[in-house]
């Protein structure tokens, strides 16, 4: 093997390199190569023409000097010269002091396009592949249009050596990111693509030289990882025998890593887990195999105890997607005192990290409360550098888990006490709201801060919740002798004189409040107002506020004080400030990450998320929040007109046929997201755009992420949302309505997200989904896609959980034609216990286990939220597996609902079925028969008076 | 799925001092000079028993440690931590061969030398070559043209 001496073959070089590693100073390291700049300069000045080899010195001592990290203005030329010089070694550096230097001086860059050219077409792989690797290495637009054209000739020739073709590959990948509008593959893609046939191609080939791509023992790992990743860029294949020869790839690599290792070397063992990981990777992007999922996740729960800390830290990562897959949940959390564990024992934080990002992930209603238990108990010795999101999660999934709001309020103050420097605004005003808004929790609030302000040293952010809560509601516990009005009002004023401005000031409020609520302590507070420190205090906001207060308290009659001081109204929601932090904190590299995250749909403001209308309704008569969420045991039954919208049903599930030209043939089949909430809703090679959404009653909140893919900006970038059915004629009834969609902003920088909130209201029931036009321009060109956002009805669905007698009862009131509908349709390709339960799970409604004395059956009840109505819809799903083809008799009286919930599994169970077809084989002659029976119920008479009753 | 690709390579030693740095992504000069100067942050505070991956920016820096010398490689977050890991290995065992027990100095002494081995191995962002065998072959044939 060669041993390359210093400096090889260029002596000058190394003398000053040897003499910039002598000097003792910086000055004197300045002084040498202002001197060698000098010498330099002069040569390239002389008269004397200098030969190759000189050149070549001079333009790599000129390279060095600016890589030590000072200026370089002269030599280009030089080095440009170097370029046509027919000498590896000349050539070689020229070409290296253009990569690294290059500017984009346009008298040079002709020369140099020149000399590539030249390099391009000399037919000599060496000078071929430093021109190639120039190109790649510099990527630039001008090189771009000037080998765009070239370099797909060089790939595809069959004269072409197999070092250059990796070389040009690459090269054309690069101008292809940098500048996608100038490298037209359309008709170099069928030839590219067979490449891949080639068998000396990608990495020269496994097959005839495997010996040489051997890794520690594990074959051509790094091409085994790249044809992984690949096959993440599309969908599961639909053909039965391709997907089933996927599933049996996998699941050989699953078997090899399980394998006892052929070598003790680390070497061997990352490479291995490198294809691991990625094959695990796609199992969950394909997310369509129970067995292969759950198994990803038992191995690597091997690793989470495993000693190297790079294993342990890459399965919590790995599970952490695992946990948003409705197949492996269940799965991950059977390791929850594993990472329990590890959160409280790695030394690594940023394994600690991903513990916490895993409890998060895997968090639901069952486990809830154990995992905010444990990460409160970790907040005490948590690295300052995560407390501030560990207080955002744990306040998070307090909300979002809260079945009684004792728990809730608990959870948040516990937040202020543990690491209350570390409760941002958003947390605190956020439990305060949710308080007010949910009068059942107000009494226990009161109660807790008042025990927690006991505390003789308690944090600042709880005097704030303490003086706030106790103003609205102090009168919930001023029966009790140890919490009167006046040791309430004591209490807070202990705490007045160690507090900032603006908790004082938050405490006067209070202070005013407690005059209206407890008429007795109006003498006391009236004097602590009056005194010099309140009402000639030098901050004149606490100044003007003792004065106001005092005043109004003074002349201010018992009604006009009650008016002025009463009760505040509940919060109107508009968006989760918390999470919105969350995600901001984590940076927009991780919403990736959020994306696919499954489980956050539709509950992530627990019972107090209330939407803008339906917010002011709440506080315009009682608040009575979700006591009513069944709708079946308040107001009385109507029957809701039956639209005869037979017509537009089916318009909703063949999105693709329907939307625009342009964008059907890359619409990513939207059907997908009728059970799901969140996911990739587009792509192409420009623009990818992600989704997620949460819905609640009959409010939805989207989020619409458009990434872009390439390296330069997209201008004018705009996008419309609007409802087809506004041009219909049953105008007002047919929509969600989209109350309030933010504005994008008009540039979207190279490799950018940004990100869209469309705030979504279901009127009444509807079957066309509401389009979403993005225009923008790319390079120059237009672009103009049009996509149907995936909103369905299916979509307002809340869960209903019920017991045999109560359903069958139900399901027998609702007896009549018009309330039912029923639909038998294929299973097209098969089915699988788990994946319809999934399914129906993720259209929204409850999944009734043991109601059906059918085994084989499934129920489910829920009920539809829109704004004028609720449609308790209770459903029923017979398999047949051995039933004939039978055409579905057509339902006589059918309603929007019902239909859309029998084809929203018809067309989901259609889309991934195909995917069981390998693995399961209950198969072929597998039919559905769904049977809705629902009934309506009209939440305000007066807006659709004329509806007929059952 | 996203654009993943390698943002950039960084060979640095334990005082900072930059010993390769292959950029695959555009960046000013400043911009460079920041991230040489908090890869350097972030990687050097760590000791063996922590992962040999940092979160950096919106991305992550897959690192691992040869003597004195720090081979660093920026990629996106959701790529693949290992086979990165390795890539940096066998990119380490190349040098070895090639400069014969490779030293922090003989990358300071033929640094342009270095810049060939990183574009016959690493090349748009990709991994372009992980043979050991046929890269030196490759880099012998180069040694021995003028």
């Amino acid at each position: 093997m060669p041993a390359v001496s210093k400096g090889d073959g260029m002596r000058g070089l190394a003398v000053f390199i040897s003499d910039i590693r002598n000097c003792k100073s910086k000055e004197a390291e300045i002084k040498r190569i202002n001197k060698e700049l000098a010498n330099i300069r002069s040569k390239f000045k002389g008269d004397k023409a200098l030969d190759g080899y000189s050149k070549k010195k001079y333009v790599c001592k000129l390279l060095f000097i600016f890589l030590l990290g000072h200026d370089i203005d002269f030599g280009h030329m030089e080095a440009v010269n170097l370029l046509s010089s027919n000498k590896y070694t000349e050539k070689q550096i020229g070409y290296l002091f253009i990569s690294v230097l290059v500017n984009s001086n346009s008298e040079l860059i002709r020369l140099i396009n020149n000399a590539i050219k030249n390099d391009l077409s000399s037919r000599n792989p060496t000078f071929m592949c430093l021109a190639l690797h120039c190109i790649a290495n510099v990527g630039s637009r001008e090189m771009a249009e000037a080998f765009a054209g070239e370099i797909p000739r060089i790939l595809v020739a069959g004269d072409t050596m197999d070092s250059v073709k990796q070389s040009a590959a690459l090269c054309l990948l690069r101008l292809y990111k940098a500048s996608p509008d100038l490298v037209l593959m359309g008709e170099w893609t069928s030839r590219v693509v067979h490449l891949l046939n080639d068998q000396h191609m990608i990495v020269s080939s496994a097959s005839t030289d495997l010996q040489d791509y051997t890794y520690y023992f594990v074959p051509a790992p790094w091409l085994s990882c790249k044809l992984l990743r690949l096959l993440q860029c599309y969908p599961p294949p639909e053909d039965g025998a391709v997907k089933g020869r996927l599933v049996e790839c996998l699941e050989t690599i699953l078997n090899k890593a399980q394998e006892p290792p052929k070598s003790k070397k680390v070497q061997h063992s990352n490479a291995k887990n490198a294809i691991l990981f990625e094959a695990i990777s796609l199992i969950i992007h394909y997310d369509s195999e129970p067995n292969l999922l759950v198994r990803a996740c038992n191995q690597l729960g091997q690793f989470l105890q495993h000693r190297e800390t790079n294993l342990r830290y890459l399965a919590l990562e790995s599970m952490c997607t695992l946990a948003s897959s409705e197949f492996s949940h269940e799965a991950v959390k059977t390791h929850i005192e594993t990472v329990i564990n590890a959160l409280k024992t790695e030394r690594d934080v940023s394994v600690r990290q991903r513990a916490a990002d895993l409890l998060y992930a895997m968090c639901d209603r069952s486990n809830a409360k154990q995992i905010v238990a444990e990460m409160l108990s970790y907040l005490e010795t948590a690295d300052y550098s995560i407390r501030e999101e560990m207080v955002l999660k744990v306040a998070i999934l307090a909300e979002k888990y809260a079945v009684d709001y004792s728990w809730y309020v608990d959870t948040i103050l516990n937040l202020i006490r543990i690491a209350g420097d570390y409760v941002s605004e958003e947390v605190w005003y956020r439990v305060i709201q949710i308080v007010i808004n949910r009068d059942d929790v107000q009494g226990y609030a009161a109660k807790t801060v008042f025990e927690a302000l006991q505390a003789p040293a308690c944090h600042e952010n709880m005097v704030k919740v303490g003086g706030y809560i106790l103003g609205e509601f102090g009168n919930l516990i001023a029966g009790d002798p140890r919490s009167s009005p006046l040791v309430q009002f004591n209490l807070l004023h202990s705490k007045f004189h160690l507090c900032s401005v603006p908790t004082r000031a938050l405490l006067l409020s209070a202070y005013i409040k407690f005059i209206n609520l407890f008429p007795e302590t109006k003498a006391t507070i009236q004097e602590v107002l009056r005194s010099d420190s309140q009402i000639r205090n030098s901050d004149v906001e606490l100044q003007q506020r003792a004065v106001e207060y005092l005043k109004l308290s003074s002349i201010a009659s018992t009604d006009v004080l009650a008016t002025v001081l009463e009760e505040m109204p509940p919060f109107p929601e508009r968006e989760s400030s918390i999470l919105a932090k969350l995600k901001k904190k984590k940076g927009p590299g991780a919403v990736s990450v959020e994306l696919e995250d499954g489980k956050e749909r539709g509950e992530l403001n627990g019972g107090a998320d209330r939407g803008g209308e339906a917010a002011i309704a709440a506080s315009n008569s009682t608040p009575s929040p979700s006591s009513d969420l069944l709708g079946l045991r308040s107001a009385a039954p109507v029957g809701g007109p039956a639209p005869s919208a037979g017509s537009l049903l089916v318009d909703v599930f063949s999105e693709a046929g329907s939307a625009p030209p342009s964008a059907a043939s890359e619409d990513p089949a939207p059907p997908l997201f009728v059970c799901k909430n969140n996911g990739v809703l587009f792509e192409n090679q420009l623009l990818q755009i992600g989704i997620k959404s949460e819905y609640r009653q009959n409010l939805g909140r989207m989020y619409l992420f458009y990434g872009n893919k390439t390296s330069v900006q997209f201008v004018s970038f705009t996008t419309t949302v609007s409802c087809p059915g506004e041009l219909q004629s049953h105008i007002l009834k047919c929509i969600p309505s989209l109350t309030h969609t933010k504005p994008v902003e008009p540039l979207v920088e190279g490799g950018a997200q940004v990100q869209q909130v469309i705030n979504i209201e279901c009127l009444t029931d509807f079957v066309d989904a509401p389009l979403l036009n993005i225009k923008f321009r790319y390079g120059g060109a237009l672009q103009n896609i049009t996509l149907k956002l995936p909103v369905t009805i299916n979509k307002f669905f809340q869960p209903t959980e019920m017991a045999a007698a109560d359903f069958f009862q139900r399901w027998k009131q609702l007896s009549q034609p018009q309330q039912e509908a029923q639909k038998i349709f294929k299973a097209s390709h098969g089915m699988d216990t788990e994946v319809l339960k999934a399914k129906l799970l993720g259209l929204g409604t409850a999944l009734l286990e043991n109601v059906d004395p059918n085994p084989e059956n499934y129920v489910c009840a829920g009920v539809i939220q829109t704004k004028i109505q609720q449609v308790g819809c209770l459903l029923r799903l017979e398999p047949n597996a051995q039933a004939q083809v039978a055409p579905p008799p057509p339902p006589t009286h059918t309603h929007t609902h019902t239909h859309l919930c029998a084809h929203a599994l018809d067309s989901h169970t259609a889309s991934v079925c195909p995917s069981l077809c390998g693995s399961h084989c209950i198969t072929h002659c597998t039919h559905l028969h769904v049977i809705t029976r629902y009934c309506i119920y009209v939440k305000d008479p007066h807006r659709v008076g004329s509806s007929k009753s059952h | 799925m996203q654009l993943k690709q390698i943002r950039f390579i960084l060979i640095q030693n334990r005082a900072g001092k930059t010993r390769l740095a292959k950029w695959y992504m555009q960046f000013d000069d400043d911009e460079k000079q920041k991230l040489i100067e908090e890869v350097h942050a972030v990687v050097t505070v760590r000791d063996a028993k922590h992962t040999n991956f940092v979160e950096f920016r919106n991305f992550k820096i897959i690192y691992r440690r040869y003597a004195g010398l720090y081979f660093c490689i920026c990629v996106d977050v959701t790529d693949n931590n290992l086979a990165y890991l390795e890539g940096i290995h066998n990119f380490v065992e190349v040098l070895n061969e090639y400069f014969h027990n490779v030293c922090e100095l003989d990358l300071v002494f033929n640094f342009y030398k270095v810049y060939t081995v990183v574009d016959e191995m690493f090349l748009a962002g990709e991994i372009r070559e992980t043979s050991q065998t046929k890269v030196l072959k490759q880099l012998l044939m180069l040694q021995s043209l003028e």
